[in-house]
């Protein structure tokens, strides 16, 4: 198994370099001079030149993406076309706003989710598991955005409870910052407590049908206590790993949610960028999501061999 | 959405394939005919499916018919779901809209699976070199934010309802090539299939006659569970005005006017979101029902 | 048993918490805080080519001349200015103005900034001064301006960034980083800028006109989306915001702690037509005056700006803006028309219905602008295709002439040469996108540069304007509103079309 997880890693570098590889590529492809963008409404064609050769525009697309990885191996990610700011600098103050959004996100799904699985996996086959089945499948059906228009629609609009879009540095008011993320924070969470309750609820069928569950019972605890503290502690630690791998959903999934919230985060950059063809902030996103996405399937791999006795004797 | 369901799939796709050459069709049919939550999906699919054929018959005026003193008027006995921005019937391009979310579901998984199929089956039989540059290719499509790649392609391919079908297709595609290969892989290793090699049958030939029809349940289900994804990511599309062009109705794009009257007009919003939310749910109940019918072990 | 999925998270959060921005220092009582709708670029008069960095140059860099809300010339850093022949403009300056770095203001700066205008690498202000052929000091206070040719908007150009004057030391010295750390003479000097964040600018007791200026600091902060901009102007985040959306409007109005500022602008909405620009098939569109003259007819502005933006724009057939002296009530299109429409079709031999394509950008409220075009088109007998992009690839297809009807703004100037001269005379088609051209418009055009008293100007743009409505470059559909919104503590904002935030008189209350 050692030896798989070797091949696991080695197969990182090729995999990240073949994402850089598809983003130049299809970058290239887009329609929109970028120069344009940057020249102002005159559009004067002496300073498009101008543009067009101070960002390499005019080299051909080899030649870019050769200065580009050779920079990244270094540990730049180039400058913003249009913000005109390192990307490394951008991703550095666009990050946390959407880290702080996943990760209470990842909470929120936690608490809803894990629960819900456990009622249904106790009562399988019944009203309760139907329901919580019903609820998870609900969540997965719903698309982001709407639900996020929805809320604002609710708590904003008519009860008037929360903010209905912006975002408050946690470092500035915490409890602004919370009333400006708890919303977009739910609408990402339910997506994903949706998968985390159908892993709780095949982790927990499993564990229940345990020798060491059976003896618990045997020994005549409490059916919740078996539950508690024999059946989901060994449920969980799957269930956590598997759910870590949503986490690359998140930040794809956080795209749409902070347009709707216009919060500054990771996902309104990109598309920003996107829109205006400012491709080093796109090329740096999508390659620092990716390489987060590799590493959480990376680590979920070890944390699996790490935590299944039977995978380590393999 | 596709992304989340992705990694269940593939762990299920293989027993879902042991269990169906083991057992008839008829006995999956009868096993999803048994489980009512299915069933009710399968029909309000069907229902959309009738909505989105006969359009014209169905709905009760022009979806594109404007009228400058009909502006966002809220729900009615004369329009049940009010009228938009530009005086047009909600309800009427509702049911129009319909068209471009079934068949942006529809047509993108369709080319998502006759991509993805192949490749998977390639991988999945020739193994190797071959197995390995395919295997490095999805994990690298799969490593690139779903929604930032279709966007990308979509803008590359300029904003149109078909184009976004195109987009959604090929982001779609490295789930069906992840899928067909693990079953094809679990299908080499059965014992006919070895007896056939042994018997000296051409490879292209074992693969389409004894590996391809087992490999059609898993992917089935994936292709069911793929369409919901589907029409999510072509209502994200036109909500970023990626999709649909105007006048004609899409549910996305819809959503991504309301926006703009949220506290005038919250009708606007409400109904098209509905609908996506029953489709895609039918669509996730019709695939869940699929998995068990064909997969009774998985439940 | 620990959970392996949170450590990393916890910390992943702790490192969120750090990065996040530092808190802004407590605000003094004359603060003023602007919610700006983008981030500007360089802050350096020859180099900036956004809106949005005219509004930041406003309390930092003074100009030789001024507009007012009537759009007059009025003076700043000069006291004024005569041509002692049509090619040598004179330009007497203010005594006693001094840079923020303590550096004296003369003809010699102004010499040096203009220079720097014309020959800095990247300069976009070379094309605005280019009739300028050489600048001489005869004395400390009077600038001698020698001319290529006669040009009567050049004035109107030291009204804004190119009349922007900098301190040839600092300048030296910072060379291209100059953007950094900007030093004029405006009545506030740079203090600080967080990229993305804010930028801070403070007093500046040297000031020569001091009196004016009643605000101790002004905090620009970028916050790009309207209605966030306005969210955060309801909770007080901000003092004062720019660049609202129509869409907003009935809210401003509702909220009691806010006032409603709004003027018309100096731009205009459009349809531009495709002419002659690009390589693609001649439609009747392209090579038929009647045809555009009858999708024209067909077309009512007021509904557009009704039902689109809640009335709120001034619906204008000129190019100049109504506030301008330049204007001329003759300018009037034809009212809607339907069957005359439908008659102009059938004369011109077109079948109908006739499709065409309309070419917008992929915003909301310009794909509902289309969709009503395209509504009330259709009862001429149109059959117009909408097809919405991205709005870089629909500038590169109007450069390159790959489409028919293009719906596209202009953000506008103060003389009308800037709204009118690139677009439709004849030459290149980097703004000219229509590739239109008319001799009989060319000389006007080139009249109004030569003339320089108003009413002549004004009888030659009338002329001007009328032709194009006949020939139909371009469909000038409403003159965009701007819309300010501020907090009712905030006094004495006196708005003017250019759409700037000029802080002289604002003062704000505790």
């Amino acid at each position: 198994m050692r030896g798989h997880l070797g091949v696991r890693f080695a197969q990182v570098i090729p995999t990240l370099l073949l994402v850089s590889i598809m983003v130049f590529c299809l970058q290239q492809l887009m329609p929109g001079d970028p120069a344009l963008v940057l020249a102002g409404e005159e559009r004067d064609p002496v300073v498009l030149e101008q543009i067009r050769h101070e960002l390499r525009l005019d080299q051909p697309l080899v030649m870019q993406y050769f200065h580009w990885i050779t920079n990244v191996l270094q540990g730049d990610l180039g400058f913003s076309w249009r913000i005109r700011q390192p990307v490394t600098e951008l991703v550095a103050t666009k990050l946390p706003v959407t880290l702080q959004l996943a990760s209470m996100a990842f909470v929120i799904a936690v608490c809803i989710g894990v629960p819900m699985g456990v009622l249904s996996a106790v009562k399988k086959n019944t009203f309760w598991d139907y329901l919580a089945n019903g609820i998870g499948l609900a969540g997965l059906s719903t698309p982001n955005f709407w639900l996020g228009i929805m809320l604002i629609l609710l708590v904003s609009v008519n009860l008037g409870w929360l903010p209905p879009s912006g975002y408050v540095p946690l470092t500035e008011d915490w409890r602004q910052s919370l009333a400006t993320t708890i919303m977009p924070a739910f609408v990402l969470g339910n997506a994903i407590s949706a998968v985390l309750m159908r892993h709780t609820r095949s982790a927990m069928l499993t564990a229940l049908q345990q020798d060491y569950v059976r003896t618990a019972r045997a020994k005549g605890l409490s059916e919740w206590l078996v539950v508690i503290k024999h059946a989901l502690r060994n449920a969980l630690v799957p269930v956590v790993t598997l759910g870590a791998l949503e986490l690359g959903t998140l930040l794809s999934g956080a795209v749409l949610t902070e347009q709707v919230f216009s919060i500054p985060g990771f996902g309104k950059m990109i598309v920003d960028a996107v829109f205006n063809r400012d491709y080093p902030v796109v090329q740096g996103v999508v390659l620092v999501t990716a390489t987060v996405y590799v590493m959480l399937n990376l680590l979920a791999d070890v944390l699996y061999v790490l935590i299944n006795p039977r995978l380590r004797g393999a | 959405m596709s992304a989340a369901t992705a990694p269940q799939a593939a762990n299920t796709a293989g027993a879902v394939m042991a269990a169906a050459s083991q057992s008839p069709a008829r006995l999956a049919v009868r096993r999803f005919l048994a489980r009512p939550a299915a069933v009710a999906g399968l029909v309000v699919v069907l229902f959309f499916i009738i909505v989105a054929a006969f359009a014209p018959w169905i709905a009760p005026f022009d979806p594109i018919k404007t009228s400058w003193t009909m502006i966002r008027k809220a729900p009615s006995w004369a329009h049940w779901m009010g009228t938009d921005e530009n005086g047009r019937d909600v309800l009427s391009r509702i049911v129009f809209g319909a068209r471009a979310s079934m068949t942006a579901g529809v047509i993108s998984v369709t080319i998502a699976t006759s991509v993805g199929v192949p490749i998977g089956l390639l991988a999945g039989f020739a193994g190797g070199k071959t197995d390995m540059i395919i295997g490095r290719l999805v994990d690298a499509m799969l490593a690139s934010p779903f929604l930032i790649l279709a966007i990308a392609l979509a803008a590359f391919l300029g904003p149109s309802l078909q184009n976004a079908m195109i987009a959604i297709g090929i982001t779609a595609t490295p789930i069906f090539v992840r899928v067909s290969r693990a079953a094809t892989i679990d299908a080499a290793t059965n014992d006919y299939v070895e007896a056939a090699r042994a018997l000296g049958n051409p490879p292209w030939r074992v693969a389409v006659r004894h590996v391809l029809p087992n490999i059609i349940p898993p992917v089935m289900v994936q292709a069911t569970l793929a369409i919901a994804g589907a029409i999510i990511a072509e209502a994200s599309l036109s909500f970023l005005g990626l999709g649909q062009q105007p006048p004609a109705p899409s549910w996305g794009s819809m959503l991504n006017s309301a926006q703009r009257f949220l506290t005038q007009a919250p009708w606007l919003a409400v109904f098209p979101g509905a609908a996506i939310f029953l489709v895609v749910l039918s669509f996730n109940l019709v695939g869940d029902g699929l998995r068990d019918a064909l997969d009774p072990r998985a439940k | 048993m620990t959970l392996p999925g949170k450590r990393p998270l916890l910390l992943l959060a702790a490192l969120a918490a750090t990065l996040a921005a530092t808190p802004p220092p407590a605000a003094a009582q004359t603060t003023l805080r602007i919610g700006l709708a983008d981030d500007p670029d360089a802050l350096d008069p020859t180099l900036s080519r956004t809106y949005v960095g005219r509004i930041v140059f406003a309390g930092l860099c003074d100009k030789l001349f001024d507009i007012d809300a009537k759009l007059n010339v009025v003076p700043q850093l000069a006291t004024g200015y005569e041509y002692a022949d049509p090619t040598t403009l004179l330009i007497k300056l203010r005594p006693g103005v001094t840079f923020h770095d303590g550096e004296k203001f003369d003809s010699a700066a102004v010499k040096f900034t203009l220079e720097r205008h014309q020959t800095m690498q990247g300069s976009t202000r070379r094309g605005e001064i280019s009739a300028v052929e050489r600048i001489e000091t005869p004395d400390p206070l009077t600038v001698k301006l020698i001319l290529k040719s006669p040009s009567s908007p050049l004035i109107v150009q030291f009204a804004d960034r190119s009349g922007m004057i900098v301190s040839p030391k600092a300048a030296i010295a910072a060379g291209a980083d100059f953007g950094k750390h900007p030093v004029c003479t405006g009545p506030f000097k740079f203090a600080e800028r967080v990229p993305q964040d804010r930028i801070v600018l403070e007093r500046f007791d040297g000031y020569w006109n001091a009196k004016a200026i009643a605000l101790n600091r002004v905090v620009y902060r970028p916050i790009v989306d309207a209605t966030v901009r306005l969210a955060n102007l309801q909770a007080g985040a901000i003092d004062f915001g720019e660049r609202f959306q129509p869409s907003d409007v009935p809210e401003i109005r509702n909220d009691p702690k806010l006032v409603l500022v709004q003027n018309a602008g100096l731009g205009f909405q459009s349809i531009l037509f495709n002419h002659k620009n690009g390589t693609g098939p001649r439609t009747p569109m392209m090579t038929d005056a009647r045809v555009r003259q009858a999708f024209a007819l067909s077309i009512d502005r007021t509904v557009i700006n009704q039902v689109v933006y809640g009335g709120i724009h001034t619906p204008n057939a000129h190019f100049v803006p109504p506030s301008s002296p330049f204007y001329s009530d003759e300018v009037k299109a034809p009212a809607r028309d339907v069957a005359r429409a439908r008659a102009l079709l059938a004369e011109a031999g077109v079948k109908t219905p006739y499709t065409v394509e309309l070419m917008l950008a992929n915003n909301p409220d310009l794909r509902q602008a289309g969709e009503v075009i395209q509504s009330m088109a259709a009862e001429a007998g149109f059959d117009v295709k909408l097809r919405s992009t991205e709005f870089v690839t629909a500038l590169q297809a109007s450069d390159k002439g790959d489409y028919e009807m293009f719906l596209i703004g202009w953000s506008g100037r103060a003389d009308p040469d800037g709204n009118v001269y690139s677009f439709v005379h004849t030459g290149p088609p980097n703004l000219n996108a229509a590739g239109y051209s008319n001799a009989q418009v060319d000389s006007w055009l080139e009249e109004a540069r030569r003339v320089s008293a108003v009413p002549e100007r004004r009888a030659l743009y009338t002329k001007v304007a009328l032709q194009l409505l006949r020939d139909l470059p371009r469909m000038y559909l409403y003159t965009p509103n701007n819309i300010f919104a501020m907090s009712t503590r905030v006094k004495g904002f006196v708005p003017v079309p250019d759409g700037m935030v000029r802080l002289h008189g604002m003062s704000i209350a505790p």
